[in-house]
């Protein structure tokens, strides 16, 4: 299946992931991130059980030095 | 009033200190976090932002100041809608836990001043969704005022344009805001040097926050325990109360007895 991820397209991802598996596949912490699926916020309890669907539009953030 | 108990207390949260320091433009995380030392914050202010897909394992300012000693108070920098910022802060709270959020929605990039229309609207929509909104605003005691009904708890008017270190342009609208506001009133932006966070403060403000006036200094340790004292200073000054201005001399010795 294919995501866009932060605005980049990712290709050829295994169907059938959830949150977490991709998180892992992205090599990222899940402490002090939050992810937003197709503009609804993922909660944290979310993250195994969510199943992302072809096309999904993700946002992953976190917090960097800022004014 | 004894020093000990003049806390800074905002939506119901005690800070000893009265200065807020921003984590941007500094040369590294380190640097910025020895500044915080050396500033005695209780809060700083952070950015929300894509993660680095291409290197997770770039530094993450987490790994250099703790957000269990150090409230981090995310903004909304870079929003210029009400809609954009609640959908920050709402990732915000997703990520940190925090409620406590500094709202800031800019117009014109050459001023940064705020669009207050917006900032009003936005204010609206994040109170109801449950945040206590620390809220950088104009220096217009109008739309102060305004703000404050709405329920913000915090007012953060302007000294001068963000990041030009210009100093209080306008005291005489700072003061009127202060005396009109009964939630904390904290200058955000426009201090340049250590003088100018005194006089905010001598002015009755509860607070100053910045970020480029210690990021950009030469030494930003050394000015960050010079903001300190400033910031002490001027309240201390401000709870002394200010000798009454004189037009002609008054002199301090005695005339009378003179040989």
């Amino acid at each position: 299946m294919q995501l866009i991820i932060n605005g980049e397209t990712y290709a050829n991802l295994n169907a059938d992931m959830n949150v977490l598996d991709l998180l892992s596949y992205l090599n990222l912490p899940t402490a002090k991130i939050a992810v937003e699926r197709n503009r609804e916020i993922v909660p944290k309890s979310g993250y195994a059980t969510v199943v992302l669907q072809d096309g999904d539009i993700l946002e992953i953030i976190t917090f960097i030095g800022g004014g | 009033m004894s020093q000990t108990a003049d806390k800074l207390i905002i939506a119901g949260r005690e800070f000893s200190s009265r200065l807020i320091i921003g984590t941007g433009k500094y040369e590294t995380y380190q640097q910025n976090a020895d500044a915080l030392t050396a500033s005695g914050a209780d809060i700083v202010t952070v950015a929300v932002r894509r993660v680095n897909l291409t290197n997770p394992d770039e530094p993450l300012l987490v790994d250099f100041i703790d957000p269990k000693k150090t409230v981090y108070l995310p903004n909304t920098a870079g929003c210029f809608t009400g809609e954009d910022a609640v959908r920050t802060l709402r990732l915000a709270r997703e990520a940190g836990g925090w409620d406590l959020v500094k709202l800031e929605v800019l117009s014109d990039p050459k001023h940064l001043y705020p669009d207050m229309e917006e900032t009003m609207r936005a204010a609206k929509l994040l109170i109801a969704d449950g945040f206590e909104v620390m809220v950088y605003c104009s220096d217009d005691p109008v739309f102060a005022r305004k703000l404050e009904d709405l329920g913000c708890a915090a007012i953060m008017p302007l000294g001068a344009p963000i990041g030009s270190g210009l100093g209080i342009q306008n005291q005489v609208n700072i003061r009127l805001i202060v005396e009109q506001t009964s939630v904390p009133v904290i200058v955000d932006a426009g201090v340049g040097t250590a003088s100018d966070a005194a006089i905010a403060m001598e002015l009755g403000c509860d607070g100053v926050l910045m970020n480029t006036a210690i990021a950009e200094a030469k030494d930003p340790i050394l000015m960050a325990k010079a903001m300190k004292h400033a910031v002490k200073a001027g309240r201390q000054a401000y709870l002394a109360g200010r000798m009454p201005r004189k037009k002609y001399a008054d002199p301090s010795s005695p005339l009378g007895g003179l040989i």
